[in-house]
């Protein structure tokens, strides 16, 4: 079995909320080998990019605990100076919006060389040849006269592929892609991915690929890890769980979507909102309160990531007993949960009447 | 005259593009570029393309919103480009827009931005406005509670039912539906998915529904027209553009899409390598000298497709 290349141990991420501290991340361990692509799926405010702004020491006001194992050091304990030659070096990001994460008043070889000079990457007078080099081997046509453009002048699809350029300057041994292709058209997001695909083959880096997109995930992911309200709360290999679903969020997820079986139909709804930080039961399982008819009864206290098969885990055991649920009457039940949330008041206490 | 509720003619809506000196217009977007659609009365049509093939134009132009620089919109028969609108038309169309985060005021509460379409075109009492108000927030499956509440305090899915309680406060006739779940998560989509066909079907609405996202297209929408640079590449029945996609763009957008089928994923990859390179190939065929697609043919009672002018 090849080495881990990433290990991550019980990383918990801490935000304040009026003078409190709350985890947004909690208690997340994962591993991640070279050449394998781990996806991190969940809503927005599961704590799936917190998750990746952790592993790069990216958040300066949260208070992170845990260990981050890459390359036999632990991540955490590295100081800035440290960092700074790991972040863009070894590990590399992607970010999600290609129009805030280059710099609009430099040149897109301006951008590329800042990389290669911090990381002092080839002689100084190769750099130059590199860069373009690099924006061939992304797929930007006439590489010469991009490097000499603004971002504004590019599009979108090529913005992303000058971000990924930048990002796989120094040959990372992980890429952390945090919602690579949500701001793109569908063609261009098929070409990126076919991209990221390719140059994952090519240096042979572990993946950790964050996305709320399902199909992406069915397309890139070796395995998948789903997060809800901080946890994670199954994880499998990527055949498995879409064909063999667990936990009752996972399950209700591939529900919601649109599929051809159920054309214009009524789509599955999970009931209610993701919990906020400050304002959920943690000792509880985190998705009870979005699955009232399943009695408390099912549930674990401080439900446990749990192994069930072979590489599937699956956190708390709600899921033995779970069923969806279409027939209550969807309308009245989502007002009761929301109008129970809102309030402020737990949303258990509204199975329960 | 025709019998369909709305319906567009040979649309053009072209942008000047100005500069050099004395600022004058050096040439023109051709933004929507001869666009016809008809939409019969309580059915939704969706309207697929890329950013930038003019689909959003196209809506914005029902609406009001973008002069019109050639082509005719009817409405219910009634013509609705030019001067001189009708009060009663414009309170008949409504619109419901992709980003409910920047298109609900951030300093109203609930009750003044639901109101607002209501102050304009009726007059009611304090009393009465907060009736209406209530009776559409019930409507959209808002709690009571939420009426002088302020936007940041709900989620998106709400937010967009806000949104959605705006548009629907004057008992519209038409809406016009511009991305309207893009900046959701899937869960919540669904939400707003089953809703707005709830209240589609409740109203008897007929919707021109925008968006770029084909699955959740095919799941709304009896008919689709798909757009390239402004003008309509293929036009049909769901069932028509998705098993039977005739233009090479319309099967490019199709093959693009990731299909949560894990055991397909191969084969669905081998396909869109498959139809890339014919796409890279033969693209240029489907185009005419200055760039254009051409012209709808009917290849069957619905489904229209721009091929090239044989011989």
């Amino acid at each position: 079995m090849a080495k881990h290349l990433l290990e991550v141990n019980n990383l918990t991420t801490s935000f304040k909320i009026d003078g409190e501290y709350f985890p947004a991340v909690d208690d997340v361990n994962m591993r991640i080998r070279e050449n394998e692509v781990l996806a991190l799926v969940g809503e927005s405010g599961s704590g799936k990019s917190a998750t990746a702004f952790s592993l790069m020491g990216l958040h300066s006001h949260a208070r992170v605990s845990g260990e981050v194992l890459f390359q036999e050091q632990d991540l955490l304990k590295n100081n800035e100076r440290k960092m700074n030659k790991i972040r863009g070096g070894n590990i590399a990001m992607i970010f999600q919006d290609p129009m805030t994460a280059l710099n609009p008043l430099m040149k897109i070889k301006h951008q590329i060389l800042e990389t290669l000079t911090i990381h002092n990457t080839k002689r100084k007078s190769e750099r130059e040849a590199y860069t373009i080099e690099l924006l061939d081997r992304v797929g930007i046509p006439r590489p010469e006269r991009v490097a000499n453009a603004y971002p504004h002048e590019l599009s979108g699809g090529m913005r992303q592929r000058v971000v990924i350029a930048i990002a796989i300057a120094n040959r990372p041994k992980l890429l952390i892609a945090d919602e690579p292709t949500t701001a793109l058209d569908v063609t261009i997001q098929a070409q990126i991915l076919d991209l990221i695909r390719e140059l994952q083959d090519d240096l042979g880096s572990g993946v950790l690929l964050i996305t709320h997109d399902l199909g992406v995930v069915a397309e890139m992911a070796d395995r998948v890890a789903v997060m809800y309200a901080g946890q994670i709360v199954e994880m499998a290999p990527v055949k498995e769980l879409f064909t063999n679903p667990q936990h009752p969020y996972t399950r209700s997820l591939l529900n919601s979507l649109p599929s051809e079986e159920l054309l214009g139909g009524k789509l599955h709804v999970i009931q209610g909102v993701v919990p906020a930080l400050n304002k959920m039961d943690r000792d509880g399982c985190r998705f009870a309160p979005r699955i009232p008819w399943i009695g408390p009864e099912a549930h674990e206290h401080k439900p446990e990531l749990r192994e069930i098969a072979p590489g599937h885990q699956v956190r708390c055991t709600c899921y033995k007993n779970f069923y969806l649920d279409n027939s209550i009457d969807q309308k009245d039940m989502e007002r009761r949960v929301e109008a129970g949330q809102m309030d402020g008041k737990k949303g258990a206490s509204v199975s329960n009447e | 005259m025709s019998n369909e509720f709305l319906e567009i003619k040979d649309l053009k809506i072209h942008f000047p593009i100005k500069g050099g000196f004395f600022n004058t217009v050096k040439d023109h977007v051709k933004a929507v570029d001869g666009v016809n659609i008809s939409i019969p009365k309580g059915t939704t049509y969706g309207l697929v393309g890329e950013s930038g093939s003019g689909k959003t134009t196209t809506g914005k132009a029902v609406m009001g919103l973008n002069d019109i620089t050639e082509g005719e919109i009817f409405f219910r028969g009634e013509k609705l480009s030019g001067k001189g609108k009708k009060v009663g038309v414009n309170r008949d169309i409504q619109m419901i827009f992709q980003d409910p985060y920047s298109s609900l005021n951030v300093r109203k509460r609930v009750f003044d931005i639901v109101a607002e379409p209501l102050k304009n075109y009726e007059s009611h009492s304090k009393n009465e406005l907060i009736e209406e108000v209530l009776k559409l927030l019930e409507r959209v499956g808002l709690p009571p509670g939420s009426l002088y509440k302020f936007p940041h305090e709900f989620s998106g899915g709400q937010r967009q039912r806000i949104g959605v309680a705006r548009a629907i406060a004057l008992n519209p006739k038409l809406i016009i539906a511009d991305e309207p779940v893009s900046a959701l998560d899937v869960s919540v989509q669904a939400q707003v998915l089953n809703f707005m066909q709830e209240i589609q079907q409740d109203m008897d609405l007929t919707m021109l529904f925008i968006a770029h996202d084909l699955g959740v297209v095919r799941h709304m929408c009896k008919h689709i027209g798909i757009m390239y640079h402004g003008r309509l590449v293929e036009e049909g029945t769901a069932e028509e553009i998705f098993n039977n996609p005739q233009h090479i763009y319309t099967k490019r957008l199709i093959a693009a899409i990731p299909d949560t089928n894990v055991e397909k994923v191969e084969s669905n990859l081998k396909l869109r390598q498959q139809i890339k390179e014919e796409y890279d190939q033969h693209f240029a065929e489907y185009l005419d000298d200055e760039g254009r697609a051409f012209p709808l043919q009917a290849i069957s009672d619905t489904h229209k497709v721009a091929l090239p002018v044989k011989g």
